[in-house]
């Protein structure tokens, strides 16, 4: 079944970029999906597309529990999925957005203080015992900073899911899916636009 | 029909449904109305749609598919919301498994009650996301034309499945424009569905070079074969080629039996030489074939000598399985056709098919060693299911549709005919839908009303769905029901004898209860009870012989006969168990 695992370094995960048409559901079709499969998400982001009508979906999926290609084209079969881009870490540029709740003492404020100065943080509410944090960036820089924080006592904290877009130089790599016979791989399903 | 009304005429969302329902050229449709569906059943009166009144609603679902699969057009239940919605999602399953065209139509609590747990309400496209291909909620009457293109649209194009219009009371009743999407509209609305029919040209004269290479090809035919509408093709491109094939369960009658050619069915319950065809194969051309468990046995044991081409519509099924050495995304029919085209042109440019004799004559060798084989019963003896349905089979009218419930019945059923034209057999193959034979039989019988239709089934299976024979002959849709009582759920019995020490667990049913002949009469049948082998002929004569109602043979058969040749679940199919008849010959399997 579907489990929602944190993403750690190791881990074997690819990025799809999925653009769906915005209807009513669409979220839950790729959602039940997942989960009637058997494939894992380690995080999922979804907002409106620049497309009218469109979303897109940001799914950081684990291929371990399935091979990716099983993955793609099973969310292919759903109708409302338009288009399926690959992101290959590597070749991306991936964010995601962390808020904390630290509870510190007077004596510790200084010291996370400190500690979201070095790592380009921001302070968003401060109260007698507790700071709310804020952090913007690379997956990676979040979970340095989570578990530096961790020493505080983090009374809350979550985590967006992390969204990506391909490299600059690397847009003409993107590998875009679209019909399934194309003559470069006739086993894998290419997005339908590119 | 009635004449489609002008673009710009006011009316109810329910006249709309049912004028979209008359566009899409719909003859026949079965239901069963309640509350949030009944405007949808008031134009109904006025329309030249002629509705099936069910007794469950899960009939209705099964009819729709029995029509389906044998004329190969959609077939369309209407329900009411709620419990009617949950009892649609047996046949909605059992279509997707089995990719028949479908269009499930439910009525929905009104849009301002949606969310509140209002009476008969349920969160049927939620329930039903992982039972179809697709499926919406109309929130306005100015969608329902569009809604409707796209759900016959989706279901009977790319890889057919069911979909389902869920339709709120107060969209129904509201007022709309009437209006109905072109081609073009309807394409636009759907920019994520485009099928692949067009097979790869590389790809295809790939297949065409493997083709003439091998020396153990078998051709591998599943259903796929049946809704491409693609017998034809495959019958050229076996007589081509002298390559033997193989039927599935679901493709019975996509080859025809009496072919010379021809194996026939492969798998857990398939014959010896079909299977071992498969195991021994070389080249493995699946034609709208899935690679089910049921055909391969233990997935790495499966036909390890051979390499795959993999003809199928749906991308996700390449490589699902067994990865295929030459996967061909594309419509059997044009492929098949593609690839003829294909070997015809090597052949004429010099190239030559590899020698086959030796596999030919291996294969002629098991069919000589292994026939299918049932002892027959001495005098006195219990009657045997096998003899019953070799009676049925010799004694059916031409081109008789076969429809079957699930179980034991069901594969003496695909053992004992001969299909020898597609489209004559209906049967719940992926999902082993208990129950499915008597709906599936009426929905037949309604798509081709010139038919005989017998439905075969087993005790078990006729007292989930027998009361849709009181449809059948309130609506004067006649068919014959071929049940073989053998007082058991046999195919759980089989199991627990062989695989639980003979520890029989909750598979008793009973003999005489109910009286299947006076419940029979008292919906309106003709009822036959057979004992004894030689009432067995005059019965079914008897039986052919009646057109004007429904007629039950019900042949009370020997409880302690098994299916053979088996596969036993989680095996290898080398390791498939003979009749033991036959098990001292099977090193010649080999």
């Amino acid at each position: 079944m579907t489990a929602i695992n944190p993403a750690g370094r190791d881990v074997n995960h690819h990025i799809l970029s999925v653009l769906v048409q915005n209807r009513p559901g669409v979220l839950a079709r790729v959602a039940s999906l997942f989960a009637r499969r058997g494939y894992n998400i380690f995080s999922l982001a979804v907002a409106p597309a620049e497309e009218e009508g469109m979303s897109r979906i940001t799914i950081v999926v684990d291929v371990e529990s399935a091979p990716l290609e099983q993955i793609v084209k099973q969310l292919f079969k759903l109708i409302d999925v338009v288009k399926i881009s690959e992101l290959d870490p590597r070749h991306s540029v991936e964010r995601e957005l962390l808020l904390a709740t630290v509870r510190v003492g007077s004596d510790e404020r200084g010291q996370v203080l400190e500690l979201v100065n070095i790592f380009e943080g921001k302070i968003l509410a401060v109260g007698v015992e507790a700071l709310t944090v804020s952090l913007e960036g690379h997956p990676d820089k979040l979970d340095d900073f989570e578990a530096m924080l961790g020493g505080y006592g983090i009374v809350e904290l979550q985590r967006t899911g992390r969204v990506a877009l391909p490299k600059l130089d690397r847009q003409a790599r993107l590998r875009s899916m679209s019909t399934p016979s194309s003559p470069s791989s006739p086993n894998t399903p290419k997005g339908k636009v590119s | 029909m009635t004449a489609t009304p002008a673009h710009g005429t006011r009316m109810t969302g329910a006249q709309a449904l049912i004028k979209a329902l008359e566009a899409e050229r719909v003859e026949v449709m079965f239901g069963l109305p309640g509350g949030c569906i009944l405007p949808a059943y008031d134009p109904l009166l006025e329309s030249s749609i002629r509705h099936i009144l069910v007794r469950h609603e899960q009939g209705a679902g099964h009819m729709a598919e029995g029509y389906a699969h044998v004329t190969g057009r959609p077939g369309v239940a209407m329900v009411t919301s709620g419990p009617a919605a949950t009892n649609l999602v047996t046949p909605l399953m059992d279509a997707y498994m089995d990719s028949i065209p479908m269009v499930g139509i439910t009525g929905q609590v009104g849009t301002a009650a949606i969310g509140t747990d209002a009476f008969q309400e349920c969160d049927t496209v939620g329930i039903t996301r992982s039972v179809t291909k697709h499926n919406e909620l109309i929130m306005s009457a100015d969608d329902i034309p569009m809604a409707v293109r796209q759900a016959f649209h989706i279901a009977t194009t790319g890889r057919p499945g069911p979909t389902l219009i869920d339709v709120p009371k107060d969209v129904l009743q509201n007022e709309m424009t009437w209006y109905w999407p072109t081609d073009g509209e309807l394409d636009a609305s759907l920019p994520g569905y485009r099928p692949t029919t067009k097979g790869h040209a590389r790809m295809i004269k790939e297949a065409a070079k493997l083709i003439l290479a091998s020396e153990r090809p078998v051709l591998y035919a599943g259903g796929g074969i049946l809704k491409a509408r693609a017998a034809e093709a495959l019958r050229e491109l076996a007589e081509l080629t002298d390559i033997r094939v193989v039927t599935t369960l679901m493709a019975r009658g996509a080859f025809p039996d009496d072919h010379p050619l021809c194996l026939g069915m492969p798998g857990m319950h398939g014959n010896a030489t079909a299977i071992t065809a498969m195991q021994k194969s070389d080249l493995l051309i699946a034609l709208g074939a899935r690679f089910d468990d049921r055909i391969t046995g233990k997935v790495d044991a499966f036909a390890p000598e051979a390499k795959i081409i993999h003809v199928d519509i749906d991308p996700a099924e390449q490589g699902k399985v067994r990865r295929p050495d030459v996967p061909i995304v594309g419509d059997a029919k044009y492929v098949i056709t593609e690839i003829v085209k294909a070997i015809r042109d090597l052949l004429a440019g010099g190239e030559t098919q590899a020698d086959t004799t030796a596999w030919k004559s291996r294969i002629s060798g098991w069919q000589e060693q292994f026939p299918l084989a049932y002892a027959s019963s001495e005098p006195g003896e219990a009657l045997k299911p096998q003899y019953c349905l070799e009676k049925l089979r010799d004694a059916a009218p031409e081109s008789t549709i076969l429809a079957s419930g699930v179980g034991q019945h069901q594969m003496w059923a695909s053992q004992y005919w001969n299909f020898n034209e597609p489209y004559t057999w209906v049967n719940s193959g992926g999902l082993g839908t208990m129950g499915f034979s008597i709906p599936a039989a009426i929905g037949a019988k309604m798509g081709r009303p010139d038919r005989t239709v017998w439905a075969i089934d087993g005790d078990g299976c006729f007292q989930m769905t027998a009361q849709e024979l009181v449809t059948a002959t309130v609506e004067r849709i006649p068919i014959k029901v071929g049940l073989l009582n053998n007082s058991y759920l046999g195919m759980v019995r089989q199991w627990q004898e062989m695989f639980y020490d003979e520890r029989y667990s909750e598979v008793y049913l009973s003999t005489d209860l109910p009286d299947y002949v006076k419940w029979a009469e008292s919906m309106g049948c003709v009822a036959i009870r057979v004992e004894s082998p030689e009432e067995v002929e005059p019965a079914i004569e008897k039986a052919n012989s009646i057109n004007d109602r429904s007629v039950v043979v019900e042949f009370r058969v020997d409880a302690g006969e098994k299916v053979f040749p088996m596969v036993p679940a989680g095996s290898g199919n080398d390791d498939v168990l003979l009749h033991p008849s036959q098990s001292e010959r099977r090193d010649f399997l080999k």
